[in-house]
């Protein structure tokens, strides 16, 4: 399977520098969770990998050699957070699904197994495979969620990045895609980049975790070192933020 | 497609599209039928009047203006949509093509198109006709790439919109081309304000050209349209003025029908046809015949700051009256927090906004008692919502109100400070000077730092935790008795969040104001409040103390009774959950408060749903320790399976 | 193990705004040169695009060669393009527009005597129209609020798609057809004191004021059901002061950027109005021009015609920046 690295990673917008010789490891088969606040850049680096966001430096290397950025086999594949946006409107749930669908072999499928795929994938995340035929505007917030995994998973990833993709939903609704996104990573024992600003979460999800403050990463390390034992002053003081840990809350401004 | 058929159903839409047909149909078979009799010349009556044989009257060669400008009428439609044509391509591919070359590439374009949009389209016409020359074939080039630019740049705004939005980036991520990610995704997603601003930009070139050979410059003699016909009548405008306004009529016959045809598409679609983008209005039922006020108490319980008893919103819906809040009752002491739990569709935040007064009509308000600081709210005959009421000076000083987002809050156009004082204007009687004075004063206390420079500066200057601030001292300029906070820190960072709520917390106990906090978080509410409400579906399900707000499976004493708190407590992670256990989950979605079955609006989704449940609505009962549940079977054991589905265990 | 890095945190890009109007100042100067010289040297090339010999084009088949030649060369249309192009800036900058081929009439002389017909006309035709469209636009945006009076939108709306659909020449020769012709009130042509602005006026402002009042309309709409207009309704404050000072000058700022393309378009549309009423202004200047090929004329106009519509949008950019700070920062 394959580890994905990020080496040095910088990245300017103008005269901004988003994020600055950043380097993280996801190993294979681990979930690796990203937390930070707005303005982070967490999302800018999950954006490096998949090539919508420009290198001004460093390397993002899968298996040790830079991720193909070009044609159509895409070993990194990126779950959003909007689940509004995340489905063209006007094309059936299928459709989008299949349009990520890479043939095994290098030939084209036929109709017929593109629909039994399609089907396959969308059964993977406990959707109906009928359900192929419908709008994204007939289905919840979670269920678009959930399609736009199996769209990620369509394309065999590698690594799949989640950016944030519980933020939108309903918390009623998030336990039903974090149960999901977990079990999926079992079982295809892929390597997963979980981003997220609520550390709760990240603690239910990841294995390692790193933080990030204003384009650097401050630490990281097991989920379980990091959070009960935090060594850096931002991840002390992300943790005695979160409500009803009851620790003194100290003034930054 | 449905929507556009019935979009041609509307009378616009029908006068429109008529009309449409009929040019159209002109266009095709008039020359055929009358070319003959168009070109006749009848010497003997050299610009004539109406008469029986030529209804028009002719012109200075005894032609029939009548059948001229019927005849004319292939011409102008055919230069017209020839212009469109051209200008729509054009538009097109240099809208496109920051999408399609990249960058660097696609900057350099839309920098040209920028600088060629400045120059009005005549005049780009009249710097083409002479290069072109004048004529026909020089008017349609002339036109049609006038008009281009404008196209493109709403093209390109278009295209833009939709190029950021996550499904393209997914597909880019797939690895799909962009030229099919042009057509597959991008082109079908616009196409709609598209079509719109072609069907009316087709009416303005049509005037375009008019003008035009009215002024010479279009099409030459022998061949006529309708413009031409104009000039050609112009010399004789005032002995004659049908020569002239006969063509002219055909003109804003045809101009209409492109204008109606698309307006009627733009309704039917939600553009707006006058600024060619999405119509930002946001469609409003008709109101519905107001309800008589029904008889309510005028006196609340006079220990409490907030009394309300059967609160109700109701909005005009397509099938009747649509209720997403009914019969909400709760009460707020001094000093007191009360937190308000739900999710989207609960009515949490509608509840809130009836409160405050801010819910417009056609909404409606109705309760059996809106007391708050021993004044009836729902008093005052005048619509509620409208400013003026006698209410104004209490509500402005005595009740404040945080929103959800800091980022929209606030007018960007006007300085903070000002914002600020208005209250104080307004409300207290204080003049500009003082006025100021005292918002700094309270930027001050809700610590902003260097408030007076903070206070001449704008809301864009200040970040999203700050303007929450900066609020929070809004609210502080008069002295608040109740303070709403309707998710006032979803939309700030965690570490932002804990000072914001600290902030509140410390004004809450200041001025001993009681304090009403919405939110979907269960933890941020256990932080806060003292007591908590659990909507859903409109109700209040439950309300219990804040230290019950957790799972009793997990507590030797109390804990939630109504399953879907409970579930709510189960699904939400926090830094103690079990990693081996699944999250709960709950099946289904919020019921659509259009379309509420009978009984228990929970029964399709709880486990513990009975027929009881599902016929009867359970009515909120309190115990003995002044906690109350809806529900048939509150407190019965569950279960979690491992795939997060909630069971009953007995 | 937890692994540190140690944080030391880059300072954030203030959004320090003390120097916002120099910086401002500098890239709208920056834009507008830019387009000047687009305008310029697209105004330089018309001559060069025209198929054939422009000046025999313009002095017709039957000219003596001589004339041409010696035309040609006053025009200097032999020399080298570069030579040309330099040469005709540097006569841009001492106000030298060259000569009319046909009457040698230097053509700065010909606009200097007809430009201030057409300004005033354009300028007060302006003014109009957007002291009747933004009244009228806010009045009926807070009548038809939230479905109140569809009657009244549906009236708005339609007259004006209707009057959108009427080309503005035709307004003008109906005007004088009823008002001067028949009704005797106004003068039927020329530039003669104050009434003999009134029917142009109206033709000019009608179409374009319809249009904007709309455009008022339903940006007042969208203004107000914004967030901070919701804010300004729980600080309970009068109704006016909330349409006035929180939603109107939100709601401008678009209408401006509407109201400079229409302002621009109404220059344009002189050239037609001036025809109908006989306006000595540059309208027919420009259609003469081109008709007799005079492409001096016709450069010299067009770039003067192109100046005005940058320095309009100039303008509008300058209001909007003082409307609506946010504007002063972004694109570089």
């Amino acid at each position: 399977m394959s580890t994905l690295d990020f080496d040095d990673v910088t990245v300017r917008y103008g005269h901004h520098t988003v994020l600055d010789r950043v380097s993280l490891s996801v190993p294979d088969g681990q979930v690796v969770g990203l937390v930070g606040e707005s303005g982070s850049g967490k999302s800018t680096l999950a954006r490096t990998a998949v090539g919508l966001a420009p290198l001004a430096g460093g390397a993002v290397l899968l298996d040790g050699v830079p991720v193909p950025l070009k044609g159509r086999r895409r070993p990194i594949q990126m779950v959003f957070q909007d689940p509004f946006s995340s489905l063209d409107p006007r094309m059936t749930i299928g459709e989008s699904v299949a349009e990520a669908l890479v043939a095994p072999d290098a030939g084209r499928m036929s109709r017929a197994s593109r629909r039994a795929e399609v089907g396959r994938l969308l059964e993977l995340v406990h959707l109906e495979a009928g359900r192929a035929t419908q709008l994204p505007g007939q289905l919840s917030g979670g269920q678009r969620q959930r399609v736009a995994l199996a769209r990620a998973l369509a394309g065999r990833p590698r690594v799949v990045i989640a950016d944030e993709i519980t933020s939108a939903l309903d918390v009623s609704v998030q336990g039903a895609v974090l149960n999901l996104l977990r079990e999926m990573q079992r079982e295809l024992g892929l390597a997963v980049l979980f981003i997220s600003h609520n550390l709760a979460v990240v603690r239910y999800v990841a294995d390692h975790v790193a933080v990030m403050e204003d384009g650097r990463i401050v630490e990281h390390g097991p989920v379980s070192g990091v959070l009960e034992q935090p060594q850096h002053h931002y991840t002390r003081q992300l943790l005695s933020a979160i409500p009803g840990t009851h620790h003194p809350v100290k003034e930054t401004s | 497609m449905s929507r556009w058929l019935r979009a041609l159903r509307t009378p616009v839409g029908m006068t429109g599209s008529g009309l449409l047909v009929l040019v159209l149909v002109l266009a095709v078979v008039a020359p055929i039928l009358w070319g003959d009799q168009a070109d006749a010349v009848d010497t003997d009556n050299l610009l004539a009047g109406p008469s029986s044989d030529h209804w028009l009257g002719t012109d200075s060669l005894g032609r029939d203006i009548f059948y001229r400008v019927l005849v004319a009428t292939r011409l102008s439609l055919t230069l017209a949509l020839l212009a469109t044509v051209l200008g729509v391509v054009v538009g097109v591919v240099l809208g496109a093509a920051p999408l399609l070359l990249g960058r660097r590439s696609g900057r350099m374009v839309t920098a040209t198109v920028n600088v060629m949009v400045a120059f009005p389209g005549l005049l780009l016409v009249l710097f083409l006709a002479v290069v072109f020359g004048v004529g026909a074939t020089g008017a349609v080039l002339a036109v049609g790439l006038a008009g281009a630019p404008s196209f493109a740049r709403l093209c390109q705004t278009l295209i833009a919109g939709v190029a950021e939005l996550d499904y393209v980036s997914a597909a880019r991520i797939a690895g799909v081309g962009r030229l099919r990610i042009l057509t597959r995704h991008v082109l079908p997603n616009v196409a709609e304000p598209l079509i719109v601003n072609i069907t009316i930009g087709a009416g303005g070139v049509l005037l375009s050209f008019a003008g035009l050979s009215f002024l010479g410059l279009g099409v030459q003699q022998p061949a006529y349209d309708w413009g031409r016909l104009m000039q050609e009548g112009l010399a004789g405008i005032y002995i004659h003025p049908l020569a002239a306004l006969a063509p002219g009529i055909a003109v804003i016959i045809a101009a209409l029908a492109f204008n109606l045809t698309g307006e009627a598409i733009a309704g039917a679609v939600g553009v707006s046809a006058a600024t060619g983008f999405a119509d930002p209005v946001p469609h409003v039922e008709q109101s519905a015949a107001p309800t008589p006020s029904r008889p309510h108490d005028a006196a609340g319980d006079p220990g409490l700051v907030l009394d309300v008893r059967g609160l109700t919103v109701g909005f005009p819906g397509p099938r009747g009256t649509v209720r997403p809040v009914r019969g909400v009752s709760f009460g707020i002491r001094a000093g007191e927090a009360l937190g308000v739990v739900g999710e989207s569709g609960s009515g949490k935040s509608l509840t809130a906004l009836a409160i405050a007064r801010l819910i417009e009509e056609p909404g409606q308000v109705d309760a059996d008692r809106l007391v708050f600081c021993g004044t009836d709210l729902l008093g005052d005959p005048a619509a509620p919502a409208s400013p003026g009421g006698e209410h104004d000076k209490l509500l402005g000083t005595s009740m404040s109100v945080v929103f959800q987002d800091p980022m929209t809050s606030f007018n960007p156009t006007m300085r903070i400070g000002n914002q600020l004082a208005e209250v104080a204007r307004y409300h207290q009687g204080l003049d500009r000077k003082g006025a100021i004075a005292r918002a700094v004063d309270r930027l001050d206390a809700v610590r902003v730092r260097d408030p007076e420079r903070r206070a001449r500066q704008y809301p864009f200057e200040f970040s999203g935790g700050m303007r929450q601030r900066a609020m929070i001292g809004m609210g502080l300029m008069g002295t608040p008795r109740l303070i709403i906070a309707d998710e006032p820190t979803t939309a700030l960072d965690v570490t932002v969040q804990a000072q914001v709520l600290a902030l509140l917390k410390q004004v809450q106990r200041e001025q001993d104001a009681a304090l009403l906090f919405i939110s979907h978080d269960v933890s941020v509410v256990r932080e806060v409040c003292d007591r908590v409400v659990v909507m859903y579906a409109g109700r209040i399900v439950e309300e219990l103390p804040v230290a019950d707000l957790v799972d009793p499976e997990r507590t030797d004493a109390g804990g939630a009774q109504h399953p879907y708190t409970r579930a709510l407590l189960a699904a939400v992670p926090d830094m103690t959950t079990d990693l081996a256990e699944p999250l709960a989950t709950i099946p289904g979605q919020p019921v659509d408060p259009a379309a509420r079955p009978a009984g228990c609006a929970y029964a399709a989704r709880c486990p513990l749903a009975s027929a009881r449940c599902r016929t009867e609505e359970p009515q909120l009962v309190a115990d003995e320790r002044g906690r109350s549940v809806a529900c048939w079977h509150p407190g019965a054991p569950l279960g979690l399976l491992a795939t997060g589905e909630v069971v009953a265990t007995s | 193990m937890t692994t540190l890095t140690p944080s030391a945190a880059p300072p954030r890009p203030a959004l320090s705004l003390g120097g916002r109007w120099p910086r401002f100042a500098l890239r709208r100067t920056g834009r507008l040169v830019v387009s000047l010289w687009a305008l310029v040297t697209a105004s330089f090339l018309m001559i060069h695009f025209v198929p054939g010999d422009p000046v025999r084009a313009a002095l017709g088949l039957t000219a003596p060669a001589e004339l041409v030649a010696s035309r040609r060369e006053s025009l200097g249309l032999n020399d080298p393009l570069l030579t040309q192009y330099v040469h005709y800036i540097g006569n841009l900058f001492q106000g030298d527009l060259g000569e009319s081929i046909q009457t040698e009439v230097p053509v700065w002389d010909t606009i200097a005597q007809r430009l201030p017909a057409t300004a005033s006309l354009a300028v007060l035709a302006f003014a109009v129209a957007l002291l009747l469209a933004i009244p009228l636009g806010v009045a009926v945006a807070v009548a038809t609020r939230r479905g109140r009076r569809r009657h009244t939108e549906l009236a708005f709306a339609g007259s004006s798609v209707v009057l959108g659909s009427v080309p503005d020449f035709l307004l003008g020769v109906a005007l004088v057809a009823v008002f001067a012709v028949n009704l005797g009130w106004f003068p039927v042509a020329g530039r003669d004191g104050a009434e003999s602005y009134v029917l142009p006026v109206i033709a000019l402002t009608i179409g374009p004021a319809a249009l904007l009042a709309r455009i008022v309309r339903i940006e007042m709409l969208a203004v107000l059901e914004t967030d901070y207009v919701r804010t300004a309704r729980a600080k309970r404050l009068p109704g006016r002061r909330i349409h006035l000072r929180h939603a109107l000058p939100n709601a401008i700022t678009a209408t401006l950027t509407i109201g400079g393309m229409l302002l621009a378009t109404m220059i344009a549309s002189t050239v037609l109005v001036e025809n109908v009423f006989a306006w000595p202004g540059l309208g027919s200047t420009i259609v003469q021009s081109i008709v007799l090929r005079d492409y001096p004329v016709v450069q010299g106009t067009v770039l003067v015609y192109g100046v005005c519509v940058l320095l309009v949008n100039t303008l509008v950019d300058v209001a909007l920046a003082v409307l609506d700070p946010r504007s002063t920062i972004g694109e570089s």
